[in-house]
């Protein structure tokens, strides 16, 4: 059997008293695309974190290839945040070639020459697969939410990082431009052999996404005290061989939303 | 009719209304000076305009009788010199110090603490220190500004690196950057236009620092002049002198803002 990319052996997060995550154990091979769901505020962003270095496991073992989960951010992951994430005082293009120029100079971080020159056509073609072709000498600031998005998405992919982290990356996006960022994830997934973990609050996207559907939800649920447990992945389904399950799903995420936020 | 919070005034009434208050200060100073003078012509407190004039004139283009100098460049020049000097390496000092403790929590543990006691020594307090420490030489000037200011342009540059959002530097990280890297593409360039408004805000503490220093000992320089003529109540001098100490106050400001908003339009849309 091949070693996995990722693996948890039961792991948890707690901040204090609050269980966020309980008992995960899991394990995924490298070039899988997994999609999470669950309702909000039962730790999806958590468990990404845990996968990008910010957050520790309060138990267990979180492993990347078979080792320790480097405790710190690097170039091997790429994260799209929730929130816009791009560098407010480059343009969009210099916000794609960031990736270029630091690994082309240890001490200033920027390339020159005929290097910098490949890296600003690279970057320009990037920017043209994710339809900001034209707004390549624009500011962030004078972009729209879903521009800085898909900007976002650009930064991180031109590193080609082995695993890529997406936190509701198309939440802001309309629904053709959100077809069109499909249409890119999926191609570059193929193409890189990526390891993606994508959060949505999006069943369908979910399902069209992924090779691999993690429902969170907190198995056991005290409605006097919601932070008492924590979640679990409820549903681990290989998608495209489970028949969809997208109505009784969505009626159960929704019972511990309802919970959760009241 | 809109509520009054409403209602804008229009370019051209904003100017006036702006005016106005300078209108009135003036006119109040004429009638006041008019009235002392009509009194008594040789009062020197409240100069009519023609007098202020005569003696501007006299210390910018007529060369001293003494020395040959024209007086106003040379205080200007001296003056100009020693702020130069004393609020750009200010400046430096407190974009390397700000920067370091702002980014790296171990710099930060170790420098902040002292920044945070030297910036509650009064710089006035000291003054006597510096003066037996560099003479009453240039030097000695330009240490007060230097040390006046620099320990609040590390503080403000501190908070200002503190308050870079956590997922831009997790972000770098993840395309790879190392910590010297985060300072130079991150922090440094984030910074450079809050370092240039923490430089606005100090310069009337250092014009402050600057004329008190040249009241005590100088040999020239704008704040040495108003206080020598104190003596002979020359009040025609004095305040054409202080309109000029405003001017290039004024100038200094506005210069370091436009160049704020030109090189860094990116902050500037994000501060509205
Ligand atoms: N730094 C922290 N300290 C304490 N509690 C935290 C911290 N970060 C997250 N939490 C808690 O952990 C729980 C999960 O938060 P998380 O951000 O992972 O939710 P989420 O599933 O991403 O929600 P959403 O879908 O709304 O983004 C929340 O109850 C939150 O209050
Ligand atoms: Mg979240």
């Amino acid at each position: 059997m091949t070693m996995p990319i990722i693996e948890l052996k039961n792991v948890w997060k707690e901040y204090g008293k609050e269980v966020v995550l309980e008992r995960l154990n899991v394990r995924v091979e490298e070039g899988e695309f997994v999609t999470i769901v669950g309702a909000s505020g039962c730790g999806k962003t958590t468990f990404l974190k845990m996968l990008l270095g910010t957050e520790q496991a309060s138990r267990g073992d979180l492993l990347l290839d078979g080792a320790a989960m480097p405790a710190e951010p690097d170039g091997a992951r790429g994260i799209v945040f929730q929130r816009y994430s791009v560098m407010p005082h480059l343009t969009a293009e210099r916000n794609v070639m960031l990736a270029g120029e630091l690994s082309a100079n240890r001490f200033l971080g920027r390339a020159f020459g005929a290097r910098r020159r490949a890296l600003r056509e690279e970057a320009q073609t990037m920017l043209a697969r994710v339809g900001l072709g034209e707004a390549g000498d624009k500011y962030p600031h004078e972009l729209s939410g879903g521009m800085q998005q898909r900007l976002a998405l650009a930064q991180a992919l031109i590193k080609k990082p082995r695993i890529l982290l997406l936190d509701e990356p198309f939440g802001a996006l309309d629904p053709g431009i959100r077809r069109d960022m499909h249409d890119l994830v999926l191609s570059l997934w193929r193409s890189q052999k990526l390891t993606v973990f994508m959060i949505t609050h999006d069943l369908e996207e979910g399902f069209y996404l992924g090779t691999r559907l993690w429902v969170f939800d907190k198995a056991r649920l005290d409605v006097q005290a919601p932070g008492a447990y924590g979640a679990r992945i409820t549903y681990d389904l290989a998608v495209g061989e489970c028949p969809p399950m997208l109505p009784s799903l969505s009626a159960q995420l929704a019972d511990t939303a309802r919970v959760l936020s009241g | 009719m809109k509520k009054f919070i409403n209602r804008q005034p229009s370019r051209l009434t904003a100017v006036l209304l702006g005016l106005l208050p300078f209108a009135l200060f003036l006119l109040l100073y004429l009638s006041a000076s008019g009235a002392r003078l009509a009194e008594n012509p040789d009062d020197r407190l409240l100069p009519a305009f023609s007098t202020m004039a005569e003696a501007f004139e006299r210390m910018a283009f007529e060369p001293n009788r003494r020395t040959g100098e024209y007086l106003l460049w040379t205080d200007t020049r001296a003056s100009l010199q020693r702020l130069g000097i004393g609020v750009g390496l200010a400046a430096l000092i407190g974009l390397v110090f700000g920067v370091a403790t702002g980014t790296v929590p171990y710099i930060r543990a170790t420098l902040s603490p002292l920044v945070t006691g030297l910036s509650l020594v009064p710089p006035m307090a000291l003054l006597p220190i510096l003066f037996i420490a560099f003479g009453l030489e240039e030097l000695a000037k330009v240490m007060l500004i230097l040390i006046g200011i620099t320990p609040f342009i590390i503080r403000d540059l501190q908070a200002r690196a503190l308050e870079i959002p956590d997922e831009q530097i997790i972000k770098l990280q993840t395309l790879g950057a190392n910590t010297w890297q985060i300072i130079v593409r991150l922090s440094l360039p984030q910074l450079m236009p809050r370092l240039i408004s923490a430089v606005r805000l100090s310069l009337g503490p250092a014009w402050l620092f600057l004329i008190a220093a040249e009241a005590i000992a100088a040999t020239e320089g704008l704040g040495y002049r108003i206080f020598l003529v104190r003596r002979y109540l020359s009040m025609d001098v004095i305040l054409p002198y202080v309109v000029w100490i405003t001017l290039l106050a004024f100038l200094m400001d506005l210069a370091l803002r436009r160049f704020s908003t030109w090189r860094y339009p990116w902050f500037h849309a994000q501060q509205r």
